[in-house]
């Protein structure tokens, strides 16, 4: 379980972060809207320690993040994240990219980290690119690839943070179909998105993010046919 | 026709030369490199306020003439001593000089890596120290590849210098049979050769090596 308690961040002057309040559940699929800048992607960042928060705390499965005993690293085994902007490792065929974090951090054999990566690749319909380097991967298999990899490390959590933005809109919907698939597979997973069809059919709940304070968490049905807060309405009415 | 002077016990004589200025290279650019890294690397993730010194310190190295390095170096642990063969000292202000150098096109290097890159390697879980390992030093040696074999490059031919504290490296052979044999047009024409030959197989390498990485990016 993800719980995020009144966590306020600023980056100097600009708090992105004002009290967030957020509880999600294993095996549950949470996607936070808003629009650009309200801070949901810092939200991320901070649920795996990639940021430091000012105050509140962030505990995951029990264990606080931003402690000082916390062991990142280790922590970090279990939360996978994937980012808006692609980050494959351009030095590394996507066998390589997804069996890296296996070898060294888990410490396989090559052997074992190599099947995984194999599942993984072929799971998000990469079995064809395997020996490919990145730089030869569209933006759409870039992302999966990145996903693959994340899944490699059998994460307890997935933090998507708008994996689709980057993309040509040719190329978005088959990166969503790979994120459909974790999330049949009960995949606990927070996605920062735009895609608002995605938020609707996939999610358990809906979050809605504005000036860095969750203003708005409620599930698809409700969150889209009879938004409370007047944000939500206002923000929704432009999307549709 | 064409007549030289030049004997083949003369042509072993450069060839000699041509022995001190890759050894001096070699301890100059291992030396200047493997400092490099290091500096490099701490300039790429502290503060310009907390790397100020070490900033300080390299740029008189980079900006101070190799030559006044060279003598001053030379004079400096006379008065101190230390006894050094010149060998020693040329060694060691050339690998400083390229060390120097190196620095900055570590720094540059490592800064090219995308922050995302970065963080997607932290956030699989891995140290920071597998980060550089297996993520940033890969990446960042495509980067720095070319510069740096241009350093070597001129390292190499910088290194003329020491001749100034009395090592008898490629260039300073030349002179001596210049002076011997009065035919300088010739002799010089011999060393440039010579240095070419030695700088060759290096740019070569660089460019098969750059050639693989772009094959595969």
């Amino acid at each position: 379980m993800i719980e995020v308690r009144e966590v306020h961040k600023s980056f100097g002057a600009l708090a992105v972060l004002k009290g967030v309040n957020l509880n999600v559940e294993k095996g549950e699929v949470v996607s936070v809207i808003g629009s650009s800048g309200s801070g949901k992607s810092t939200l991320l960042t901070c649920i795996n320690g990639l940021e430091q928060i000012n105050s509140g705390s962030i505990l995951v499965d029990g264990v606080e993040v931003h402690a000082r005993t916390t062991d990142l690293n280790k922590l970090r085994r279990k939360i996978g994240i994937v980012f808006q902007q692609f980050n494959a490792f351009p030095h590394l065929t996507a066998l390589e990219n997804v069996m890296l974090a296996p070898r060294k951090v888990l410490g396989m054999t090559k052997a074992e980290a190599e099947a995984i990566a194999v599942t993984q690749l072929s799971h998000v319909g990469l079995a064809d690119k395997l020996s490919i380097y990145p730089g030869k991967l569209s933006g759409g298999q870039q992302q999966r690839m990145a996903i693959a990899r994340a899944l490699a490390m059998s994460p307890a959590y997935m933090l998507f943070d708008e994996v689709t933005s980057a993309l040509d809109p040719q190329l978005v919907g088959e990166v969503l179909d790979t994120l459909k698939l974790l999330a049949n597979d009960g995949t606990t997973m927070i996605c920062v998105t735009h895609e608002m069809s995605f938020a609707r059919d996939v999610s358990d709940r809906v979050a809605f993010f504005h000036q860095g304070v969750l203003a708005e968490i409620a599930p698809p049905d409700q969150f889209f046919n009879a938004p409370q807060h007047p944000r939500t309405k206002e923000f929704l009415s432009n999307v549709r | 026709m064409f007549d030289t002077a030049l004997t083949l016990s003369d042509l072993m004589f450069l060839i000699q030369g041509a022995g001190m200025t890759l050894a001096v290279t070699f301890f100059a650019v291992t030396g200047g490199t493997l400092l490099g890294l290091v500096f490099g690397v701490i300039r790429a993730h502290v503060s310009v306020w907390v790397a100020l010194p070490l900033i300080f310190v390299l740029d008189v190295f980079r900006s101070v003439p190799l030559l006044i390095q060279l003598v001053l170096a030379n004079a400096f642990q006379a008065i101190a001593g230390l006894n050094m063969p010149p060998f020693a000292t040329s060694s060691i202000v050339l690998a400083l000089y390229t060390s120097a150098y190196c620095t900055e096109i570590v720094r540059g290097a490592i800064d090219a890596v995308p922050t995302v890159t970065r963080r997607a390697a932290r956030s699989l879980g891995l140290t920071w120290g597998q980060d550089m390992t297996y993520v940033v030093f890969p990446i960042a040696l495509r980067v720095a590849l070319p510069s740096w074999i241009g350093l070597t490059l001129g390292v190499m031919k910088d290194s003329a210098l020491v001749l100034w504290l009395g090592l008898i490296e490629l260039l300073r052979a030349g002179q001596i049979l210049v002076t011997r044999l009065q035919e300088p047009m010739f002799i010089l024409i011999v060393v440039g050769a010579i240095y070419f030959l030695m700088s060759f197989p290096i740019a070569r390498l660089g460019g098969r090596l750059e050639k693989r990485f772009r094959e595969n990016d």
